[in-house]
């Protein structure tokens, strides 16, 4: 009810506030009169009306006064009037919004979009709970005094708030992918990335016609399905030592669907979008699920990656995919050619390809500042065994 | 709404437009002047010119030039009419200051209720 009235006005307290005035008044009047045929439709409709009427008061945002006046002024005429619009989309780009910090934006999505309680964000951002209220305000509070607008955003600048929104998303399921144990993790991990699967699929259901909305949520999909194999123990087991038994198929199906669609439909295939950085990315996600592995046709699509986001951590991967290719010299030179020094991956990369060409001190030397820069234990332990073993 | 958008420039800037450049970019601030919703404004002489006061125990004391050393010049300001934020970043965009080093800061306007 909550959720489909801040959905309505694109205001969290308004809708909160008129969410418990509602109640009030039925706690006040049920007993007397009896309970409407139906209860719910009756509390919606009378906090809408409630909300309603402090909208009208409020002048920020009369410029949704023509809209709402086309909705019944009685609560009794609930029945017959029109099913409440889904707004989602437009709440989904107004939280979202550049002029809001991203930790706003994301908190904002969880709460509005997703329907997280403000502990539950919280605890997944591991920050108290009071932090996280006192974020949500501060930008519930600047979307109403700044003006941000509640709607889509006009043709021109749809890609890039688009592009805005997908952040967010991906985002929100790095948060809880990154180091998603599911032996050690508690809510965070695989709460968030779920929670981010499940804004993907509202985002496709309301976006269909955009690649990079199906991009996405393949993506998603893909990397979650490897999740249950991602580790033995405390231990970060590589893609190509995994255990395929133990990946969802059923989920990398769903996602391989979806990217077909993105990438073949003709329709979505004329779209400037097609073949952006998420389905490209998919794409490669959903090669790596293949046996044997192509690995001359993922350095092709990383290289077209790299064209398109000009990114030195794609020229990476690229070399990466080139050496399992079978040319790690050619590899090497393209990571040596990188600058990318505060980047544990760079290190790591280079580690490994020095070793495979029998440069073994170059690789332990490489190997240590990969381990001075990690940060989760999993990533710690891989490259201690690594240093021992070179 | 009402905005004020807050000009900013980069020191030097304006100065190695070309004197062209410098005319273009003129009319277009004058230009941006005439848009519907651009209810008023007004472009500042250079810093150097300005002279900054303050009040301590009741004294006024008066000081040469801005108090503070910043890299962005305030220059000047439009002050307009929008129905949300994205519309005012429309408007904020076209101010040349803001392609060439300098910034345009958005502030909503209080609107006193007598």
């Amino acid at each position: 009810m909550l959720a489909c009235l801040i959905g309505y006005f694109g205001d969290f307290d308004l809708a909160e506030e008129a969410t418990a005035e509602a109640f009030a008044v039925a706690a006040q009047r049920w007993p007397g009169a009896g309970m409407p045929d139906n209860p719910g439709a009756w509390l919606v409709t009378t906090a809408r009306h409630r909300a309603i009427d402090r909208l009208r008061r409020d002048r920020v945002l009369a410029a949704k006064l023509p809209l709402l006046a086309q909705q019944p002024q009685e609560a009794e005429d609930v029945m017959d009037g029109p099913p409440i619009p889904d707004e989602r989309l437009e709440l989904v780009f107004m939280c979202c919004h550049p002029a809001l910090a991203i930790e706003a934006q994301v908190a904002l999505t969880l709460r509005a979009v997703a329907g997280l309680t403000t502990e539950e964000i919280a605890r997944a951002f591991l920050v108290p709970a009071e932090t996280m209220k006192r974020r949500l305000t501060r930008a519930k509070s600047k979307i109403k005094v700044a003006g941000i607008p509640f709607g889509v955003p006009v043709a021109s600048q749809l890609p890039e708030r688009l592009a805005a929104v997908l952040a967010v998303v991906y985002l929100i399921f790095n948060e809880g992918y990154g180091d998603a144990n599911p032996k050690t993790q508690t809510s965070r991990g695989p709460g968030l990335a779920a929670d981010a699967i499940r804004l993907g699929r509202v985002l496709a259901g309301l976006l269909p016609a955009e690649p990079e909305v199906l991009g996405l949520l393949a993506l998603m999909l893909l990397h979650d399905a490897r999740r249950e194999a991602r580790f033995d123990g405390q231990d970060l087991v590589l893609l190509p030592d995994q255990d395929r038994s133990r990946w969802d198929w059923r989920q990398i199906a769903e996602a391989r669907d979806l990217l077909d669609h993105a990438l073949l439909d003709p329709a979505l295939r004329a779209r400037p979008t097609a073949r952006g950085p998420y389905a490209l990315q998919a794409a490669i996600a959903s090669l790596q699920a293949e046996t044997p592995l192509d690995w001359p046709q993922v350095a092709a699509l990383y290289g077209e990656l790299a064209d398109r986001t000009g990114s030195d951590v794609v020229r990476l991967n690229r070399a990466v995919a080139i050496a399992e290719a079978g040319d790690p010299v050619a590899a090497l030179a393209i990571v040596d050619g990188l600058d990318l020094p505060g980047y544990q991956y760079w290190h790591s990369t280079r580690a490994e390809l020095l070793r495979r060409l029998g440069r073994t001190a170059e690789a332990r030397a490489a190997y240590r500042e990969a381990l001075a820069l990690a940060r989760t234990v999993p990533d710690r332990r891989f490259l201690e065994r690594r240093i021992a073993e070179t | 709404m009402q905005y004020a958008l807050l000009i900013y420039s980069k020191p030097g800037a304006a100065e190695a437009l070309s004197a062209d450049e410098r005319e273009a970019n003129h009319r277009e601030y004058l230009d941006i002047k005439k848009l519907p919703g651009v209810v008023g404004g007004a472009s500042l002489h250079p810093v150097e010119s300005a002279t900054t006061v303050r009040v301590q125990d009741g004294q006024t004391l008066v000081t040469d030039g801005p108090f503070a050393d910043t890299k962005e010049v305030f220059g000047g300001f439009y002050l307009i009419e929008a129905d949300d934020l994205d519309q005012a970043t429309a408007i904020a965009a076209r101010i040349p200051a803001a392609r060439i080093g300098g910034s345009v800061e958005i502030r909503p306007v209080v609107i006193d209720r007598e």
